[in-house]
């Protein structure tokens, strides 16, 4: 447990970080890959969500020739080459490296303090009694080590065919810096402008937030953050950044990944439906709901947030339940977007066919080679 | 009657007020005013008075003043007037000096000493009045996992559950016996219950057999170290069924309901013979280590058919949290934990003002602890022993309890004045009494109004608070310690509580 391990009482466990923020989703369902562009001038015309304190892009389908292993983004604070060089040996002793380099920049972009990025792609390297271990599970808990033990260190991104770029500075900034429009495609792209309230910019604090192939940006304060984090705790996920996102991370890591939850359910999880209106189902929905409420009290999400969680194959939109932050989700063909503002959708694609505005605790449910999207389009306001 | 005892009260009477009417003499069952005929006057006898404002009240001409009286001994902080006084009475009887309610000591209050957080700006704060605020809480063990099967679109719940109870409002009665209080405070408490749709606690008296089916589905039900009322239709009548092992006003000690006060009504409840002294043990007598509470969680659960949540209420003692723990590993589906102020029908003063410790430190520890091991899920935490008011019960929840007991409280409520000689029988209010004469002063349909008022009040004021930090929902308060700042606490304190200092 965190507490036990680090700090002498809850007491010393730092404030979490609070933000207001702008966020854009984009994915093509029928898994072809595109370049950045949209993303970045999305999110560019939003830039008064933000305020250069932190931004950043996920990507999904970006290293087709790496796709069975994991990527991991880590990045170097302060040019730390210690730490660098701790995070190599340990790597070594738990994983296979089949490759690894600089993550390239572009010399000509001056931002606030950039660390040095490197990627590594790696296959677990279990020994004995770690064999029966999931692969997931394994490299969950290395990265968990990483991000606690060593100083300096910190791992921005570590699924299979997924990456995160981030750092301090408008995200249009951040796109020019790792040259994200020249260099890399994929099929769905998550991007998060930050305007943090009460601490100064962290490469690591940017968004989106990363636990194996889940990246979730997020927007808004959860107040029931305490709650949340000594629930997670309990289930071994120590957070590291005090954030509301990283809260929101683990909890979908937990629940869908680790306990199989479908989205559906998750979203019914952290936005749950009023007592007055479970009162009023049908009553196989009313056990359904009074269940997942009293069982996963601690996972509500409670105060405002909008969320765009992502992993293969799936983008999620999300707000909750009394809707205090907006989402607006819109399509076009193969394309579906999800953002804080529709202007920004419809700067980057002035002919949508069709943009909608989920009500609150409802899902929009963006999957590959499906047209689950729609079903929240007869719920919209 | 003691001899050279200072009277703690002295009372003024204003001649040209008062009419004669003779209501004192009528209300007082200590029997402080007597009426001479032949004088046509009121004299009083302070010796007897208890402070209680019974007559006060009640004076149509507001004649009367009760005061605490001031002349005393010659001023010393070591040997204050009640130390002296207790010595004097223990010189003269060679007894325990008893008293009753809970522990006027100046132990530090922590809830005075926590203040909350509200929103501004970055989130907003909601209003109860126009949004859902929910305080529906559940009672029980919850899952560690739910497994959940997907059937042609039908999502269903393959888990197995453990039974759990769903309270309106995280506030519920606590334990205060059919004997300890009368027929009309227990019905009221019950009354109010149902009501408001929370559980009220029989305490180890029993449930009267013609209450059981009203009121079982808000009943807890205790079965304590004298076993008294317990059968199996009795348990099964209940809602929970709450193991006591121990009470933050005497922890380490039993109870006695002296026979005077076991009327037939009683004596049937209990199963025991009219007029017998019932007398509680210090221990449970088949529980003399945590394996043995396993047995008798397990044989109530065997007897319940399973379908009831078993907790498990322990005094708030130094090792509170390893305690806590073991009895959650015993199978116990509630923990309840009795703190320092907590009251009583009738203890040892000097059990009631020494032992055990203030409920806030233990509610944080047994907490942290139960996180710690990774259990906190596997129960809910009941916070008793001093709760005043709504604000003490969002500081408790945020200190990690589900839900409160509140027995002072609601016994303000119905009337009660603290004058802490519940263990006289003589209550002038009707609450803890089995006097006919006394009882009768409180009609349960009025006092259970009071009571659903307090509960009333004290949502909605729960409701504002919870709007104010932006949050729609008690469990997202739940342990959120990041919601509660101390002051004027000492390092070691606010380690304890888990909480930052203001400021911080």
């Amino acid at each position: 447990m965190l507490v036990q391990k680090y700090f002498q009482s809850e007491r010393f466990v730092p404030d979490k970080d609070m933000d207001a923020c702008g966020l854009f989703g984009v994915m093509n369902i029928s898994g072809k890959r595109f370049g950045g562009e949209m993303a970045i001038n999305a999110i560019k015309n939003m830039k008064v969500r933000g305020s250069g304190l932190g931004g950043g892009f996920a990507i999904y389908g970006l290293y087709p020739d790496y796709k069975d292993y994991y990527a991991l983004h880590i990045m170097y604070q302060n040019k730390n080459l210690n730490a660098k060089r701790r995070v190599e040996a340990f790597l070594k002793e738990h994983f296979y490296m089949v490759y690894d380099e600089e993550i390239p920049t572009n010399p000509d972009i001056t931002l606030f303090s950039p660390p040095i990025v490197w990627r590594y792609f790696v296959a677990p390297q279990k020994k004995n009694e770690e064999l029966a271990v999931p692969d997931d599970e394994y490299v969950v808990s290395r990265v968990m080590y990483l991000n606690t033990n060593v100083d300096d260190a910190y791992v921005f991104s570590s699924g299979k065919d997924v990456g995160v770029f981030k750092g301090v500075g408008f995200p249009e900034e951040i796109a020019d810096y790792f040259m994200l429009d020249r260099l890399y495609q994929g099929y769905i792209w998550t991007v998060h402008s930050r305007f943090p309230t009460n601490t100064p910019g962290w490469w690591g604090g940017a968004h989106p937030f990363n636990i194996l192939d889940w990246t979730v940006v997020h927007n808004g304060e959860i107040s029931s953050y305490g709650t949340n984090r000594r629930f997670l705790e309990m289930h071994n996920y120590y957070c590291t950044l005090f954030t509301d996102t990283e809260v929101l991370a683990y909890a979908v890591d937990l629940l869908m990944r680790r306990q199989g939850l479908p989205i559906e359910v998750v979203s019914k999880i952290f936005a749950p439906p009023m007592w007055d209106a479970i009162e009023h189902m049908k009553e196989s929905d009313q056990k359904l709901y009074t269940t997942l409420r009293m069982t996963y009290a601690p996972l509500l999400m409670n105060g405002p947030f909008t969320v765009i969680i992502a992993h293969h194959d799936e983008m999620i939109g999300l707000t909750d339940r009394i809707r205090l932050r907006p989402i607006t989700a819109g399509a076009k063909e193969d394309f579906v977007f999800l953002s804080s503002e529709e202007a920004a959708i419809r700067a980057v694609c002035p002919d949508l066919e069709l943009a909608w505005t989920p009500p609150g605790g409802e899902p929009v449910v963006v999957r590959l080679n499906s047209k689950d999207h729609l079903l929240s389009v007869n719920k919209s306001i | 009657m003691y001899s050279y005892l200072l009277p703690e009260f002295m009372i003024e009477r204003l001649e040209n007020r008062c009419i004669r009417c003779r209501v004192c003499e009528r209300q007082c069952a200590n029997k402080v005013h007597e009426y001479d005929g032949e004088l046509d006057k009121l004299f009083s006898t302070e010796e007897n008075c208890v402070g209680c404002q019974r007559c006060v009240v009640l004076c149509p001409t507001n004649a009367l003043y009760v005061r605490p009286r001031v002349s005393d001994y010659r001023p010393n902080s070591s040997w204050t007037r009640d130390k002296m006084q207790n010595l004097k009475k223990q010189a003269e009887t060679g007894g325990v000096i008893l008293t009753g309610s809970g522990n006027d000591k100046p132990y530090r209050i922590y809830w005075d000493h926590l203040v909350l957080n509200a929103s501004q700006v970055t989130n907003p704060s909601i209003d109860p009045l126009r949004e859902p605020m929910e305080l529906k809480t559940f009672l029980g063990r919850k899952p560690d996992t739910l497994k959940i099967n997907f059937d042609e679109g039908e999502v269903k719940i393959e888990s197995e559950l453990h039974p759990n109870v769903p309270i309106n409002t995280p506030i519920v009665f606590s334990a205060m016996s059919y004997g300890a209080i009368s027929y009309q405070a227990y019905k009221s408490l019950a009354i109010a219950a149902k009501e408001f749709g929370t559980l009220f606690n029989t305490g180890e008296g029993g449930l009267p057999v013609h209450m059981r089916k009203e009121f079982g589905n808000n009943t807890i039900v205790q079965c304590a170290s004298g076993r008294f009322g317990v059968d199996p239709e009795y348990l099964n009548s209940a809602r929970i069924i709450e193991i006591k092992i121990g009470q933050g006003a005497k922890p380490g000690i039993g109870g006695h309901l002296p026979g005077e006060k076991v009327s037939d009504d009683i004596a049937q409840t209990r199963m025991i013979p009219r007029g017998t002294d019932a007398l509680s043990p210090a221990p449970q007598h088949d529980i003399y280590s945590i394996e043995d509470l396993s047995m008798l969680i397990y044989a109530l659960k065997e007897a319940t058919n399973y379908e009831k949540p078993v907790s498990v209420k322990i005094a708030a003692v130094h090792n509170v949290a390893a305690i806590a723990s073991g009895i959650v590993r015993a199978g116990a589906d509630i923990v309840a934990i009795d703190g320092l102020r907590g009251g009583t029908g009738a203890a040892p003063l000097a059990t009631r003002d020494n032992v055990g410790i203030p409920l806030e430190l233990a509610l944080a520890a047994v907490d942290k602890r139960l996180r710690q091991e990774g259990i906190r899920h596997k129960c809910s935490i009941l916070a008793a022993g001093g709760i005043r008011c709504s604000a003490d019960v969002i500081k408790a929840i945020a200190l990690g309890a589900d839900a409160v007991y509140v027995g002072t409280a609601a016994l303000v409520a119905m009337g009660c004045t603290l004058c802490h000689k519940c263990y006289t029988g003589k209550c002038n209010w009707g609450i803890c009494t089995q006097d006919p004469y006394l009882t009768k002063r409180l009609n349960p349909e009025i006092s259970s109004k009071k009571l659903i008022n307090l509960l009333k009040g004290w949502s909605h004021e729960i409701q504002e608070m919870l709007g104010g930090m932006g949050i729609n929902a008690i469990e997202s308060l739940r342990g959120n310690r990041e919601h509660l700042r101390g002051v004027g606490l000492e390092e070691w304190e606010l380690n304890v509580l888990g909480v930052k200092g203001a400021g911080e």
